[in-house]
C-alpha cells in the first residue's frame, strides 16, 4: 500500500494571459486597475494534474489543497480552484505587496507543514514576473527532490516518474515522496469549472491567513528601480512578391 | 560595543574577494554557446571570473574552458554524480564552493539546467535569485524582461551574494583565446542527500544549428495546417539558409513538430540575425520569444495578423506558393 497523497497546489492571481500589459505612469510597474485577472495558466495546469492523479489512482489522493499568496482578491482564483475540484484552500492575504519567490517559498514551506503535504505541484512560472523559481526554492528549503517543467507525471507506488522538457528534448527523473513538481504547458489541458461546481465551491473551505500567522516577515531583497516599455521596432515594409522579398533581404544584408 | 561591530562589518566587506563564479554547461561533449553568452554577461560585472565545470564531461572541455576570454581560473568537479546536472547534486557543491571561496556572484545561462538549479541554490544561501537578465548595469543592478517581454524591469539586488541567470540571446558568446588559465580539480561532496534518479533522456537528433544560438531561424505556425506541410515547406527553406527550425505553440500543440522547437515565453527565447515566420499569427506569447531578432520576415495570408506589426519585411501571400518559391530562388 502506497503512501496517501496530500497534494498542495500553490496558485497565483495574475493579469490574464491574453491582455497586453500597460506600464503605469510612474514607471514603477504595470497598470492593474480595471484589468482582467485570472489564475496563472501554469498554476491551472498544476491543479489539473493533481485532479487527474486523483481520478487515475482511486483512493490514492487524500486531499488536494490549493493555496494562494496575494491580495484579498486572490480568493476569486481559490474559488475557481475549489470549483474545479480542490478540496480546501488557504489564502495568505498580503495586500497589494509584491512578494518575491524566496518569501513565497518560505510561506509555502509553512503551509506544507500545516497541511502535511507530501507532493507539491506548482506551475513552472508565473506569467507576470516570469521568474521560474518558486518550486525550486521550495524544494531547496524542504530539501525535497524536484522535477521542473514536467510534461508527464507517472505514479508507481511510492515512486513518481516525471518526464521533463529540457533543452534539446526531454528527460525522465524518478524520486520517491515527498517531492516537488513544476508543470510545463504540455502536461495537460485544464478543465473548465461547471456552474453547479461553481455553486458548490462557495461552501468549500477557504481559510484566510496573514503572513504573520505563518511567522513570516515580508522583506524584499530585490528592489525594482523602474519598469519601462521595451524599445519599439521601427515600422516594416510590405512586399508584393517573393522576388521583392529576396531583394529586401539582400538590401538588409540578412542573406 | 556597537561601534566595534560596525567597524568589524565594514572591515569585513572590504576584505571580501569580489569574484564571479560562472557555471559552464556542457552538452554532447562541448561547451554550450549559452554558457559562452553568460560569460560575456559576467565580464560586464568587471570581476575576475572563475568557471566551474561539473560531471564526467568536464575533463573533455576543461582545457577549452580555460581558454575562454575573460576567465581567470577553472574549477572542475569531474565526478559522475554531476552528470545530467541534477539540481539536488549540483546545489550542495555550488553552495560549498561559493561559501568557502567567497564568491559574490554566481552566473549561469537561463537554460533548462540553469533555471532548475539556481533557485534551489538561492534557497540554501537564503538569496533571492535574478532570472533571465538581458543587461548588466552594475554589480548589483540588472535589467530583465517581465510580462512576456512586454516590459523591462531594472532591478537592484540587496543580497550579499548575487545569483543571476542570463538570457543568452541578449549577449554575444565569449570568444576563445590562445592562452589558458589554471585548472583546479575539486572533489565532489561525499553526501548530497539526493533522492532523485535520472532514468533516461530522449534528445532530438538534428544536423541543424541549435535553435537557441542559430543566426537564422525559420519558424512555422498554425497556418501550415499539418505535419507534412510543416516538413515539406519549412525544412527546405531552413536547409537553404542553414537555419534552425522553430515553431509557434499552436504548431507544437497540433503535433506538427517537436516541443523542443517552440519559440516563445514558455519555449526558447531566440534573437537571430534573421527570423522568418511562416504561417505564424504573432500572439504575445510567441513574440516574447523572438521580437529581439535583427530582421524579422513574416509570410502570412492574413494581412491583419499581428506578426506584421513587428515584421521588417512582410509578404501577404499563400505560404503554399510563396515558401517553395522562396526556397527555390535563394
Amino acid at each position: 500500500m502506497s503512501t496517501k497523497l496530500k497534494i498542495l497546489v500553490p496558485v497565483k492571481r495574475v493579469i490574464d494571459y491574453a491582455i497586453k500589459p500597460r506600464i503605469n505612469k510612474a514607471g514603477t510597474g504595470v497598470e492593474t486597475k480595471g484589468v482582467k485577472f485570472s489564475m496563472n495558466p501554469f498554476c491551472d495546469i498544476a491543479l489539473e494534474e493533481s485532479l487527474k492523479i486523483r481520478e487515475a489512482n482511486k483512493g490514492l489522493v487524500e486531499k488536494i489543497h490549493a493555496v494562494s499568496i496575494g491580495p484579498t482578491k486572490s480568493q476569486d482564483i481559490l474559488r475557481t480552484a475549489l470549483a474545479k475540484g480542490a478540496d480546501s484552500t488557504t489564502l495568505v492575504d498580503v495586500g497589494e505587496t509584491e512578494v518575491e519567490p524566496l518569501t513565497v517559498a518560505k510561506m509555502l514551506q509553512k503551509v506544507v507543514e500545516r497541511e502535511q503535504s507530501n507532493l507539491v505541484i506548482l506551475g513552472k512560472q508565473a506569467i507576470d514576473d516570469d521568474l521560474n523559481q518558486t518550486g525550486q526554492i521550495l524544494a531547496g528549503l524542504l530539501n525535497w527532490p524536484q522535477a521542473t517543467n514536467a510534461s508527464k507525471v507517472e505514479i508507481d507506488g511510492d515512486k513518481i516518474s516525471v518526464t521533463r522538457e529540457v533543452d534539446g528534448g526531454s528527460d525522465t527523473l524518478q524520486a520517491s515522496l515527498p517531492m516537488i513538481v513544476t508543470a510545463d504547458l504540455r502536461l495537460n489541458e485544464p478543465r473548465y469549472a461547471s456552474l453547479p461546481n461553481v455553486m458548490k465551491a462557495k461552501k468549500k473551505p477557504l481559510e484566510k491567513l496573514k503572513a504573520s500567522d505563518l511567522g513570516i516577515e515580508i522583506v524584499n531583497r530585490v528592489e525594482t528601480l523602474k519598469v519601462e516599455e521595451p524599445p519599439t521596432r521601427s515600422a516594416g515594409v510590405k512586399v508584393e512578391s517573393v522576388d521583392e522579398l529576396i531583394a529586401k533581404l539582400k538590401e538588409a544584408k540578412a542573406i | 560595543m556597537l561601534r566595534s561591530l560596525i567597524y568589524k562589518r565594514s572591515f569585513s566587506t572590504t576584505k571580501i574577494s569580489r569574484q564571479t563564479l560562472a557555471f559552464i554547461e556542457v552538452s554532447n561533449g562541448s561547451i554550450t554557446s549559452l554558457s559562452l553568452s553568460a560569460i560575456t554577461a559576467a565580464q560586464n560585472l568587471g570581476k575576475p571570473i572563475t568557471a566551474i565545470l561539473a560531471g564526467t564531461q568536464a575533463e573533455k572541455v576543461a582545457s577549452s574552458t580555460s581558454k575562454i576570454d575573460g576567465i581567470s581560473k577553472v574549477l572542475s568537479a569531474g565526478n559522475g554524480q554531476y552528470d545530467h546536472y541534477l539540481a539536488e547534486e549540483l546545489v550542495p557543491l555550488l553552495k560549498e564552493v561559493i561559501e568557502t571561496r567567497k564568491f559574490t556572484h554566481m552566473i549561469t545561462p537561463a537554460s533548462a539546467v540553469g533555471k532548475s538549479f539556481l533557485p534551489r541554490l538561492g534557497a540554501l544561501l537564503d538569496v533571492q535569485p535574478i532570472s533571465d537578465v538581458v543587461e548588466v548595469l552594475s554589480e548589483d543592478t540588472f535589467v530583465r524582461p517581465i510580462y512576456a517581454g512586454n516590459a523591462l524591469a531594472t532591478v537592484k539586488s540587496n543580497d550579499l551574494t548575487k545569483l543571476v541567470s542570463i538570457r543568452a540571446s541578449a549577449f554575444q558568446p565569449a570568444k576563445f583565446n590562445t592562452e589558458s588559465v589554471s585548472i583546479e580539480e575539486i572533489d565532489s561532496l561525499e553526501k548530497s542527500d539526493n533522492r532523485t534518479k535520472f532514468l533516461s533522456e530522449q534528445l532530438i537528433e538534428s544536423d541543424r544549428p541549435e535553435l537557441g544560438s542559430a543566426t537564422k531561424v525559420v519558424a512555422g505556425g498554425r497556418g501550415l495546417k499539418n505535419r507534412e506541410t510543416f516538413e515539406s515547406l519549412i525544412e527546405p527553406l531552413a536547409s537553404k539558409l542553414n537555419a534552425a527550425i522553430g515553431a509557434s505553440r499552436a504548431a507544437v500543440d497540433s503535433g506538427f513538430c517537436d516541443n523542443s522547437l517552440q519559440v516563445g515565453q514558455t519555449g526558447k527565447i531566440v534573437a537571430p540575425d534573421l527570423y522568418i515566420a511562416v504561417g505564424v499569427s504573432g500572439a504575445i506569447q510567441h513574440l516574447a520569444g523572438m521580437k529581439d531578432s535583427k530582421t524579422i520576415v513574416a509570410i502570412n495570408k492574413d494581412p491583419e495578423a499581428p506578426i506584421f506589426n513587428i515584421a521588417d519585411i512582410g509578404l501577404v501571400s499563400d505560404l503554399h506558393e510563396a515558401v517553395p518559391e522562396l526556397s527555390n530562388k535563394l
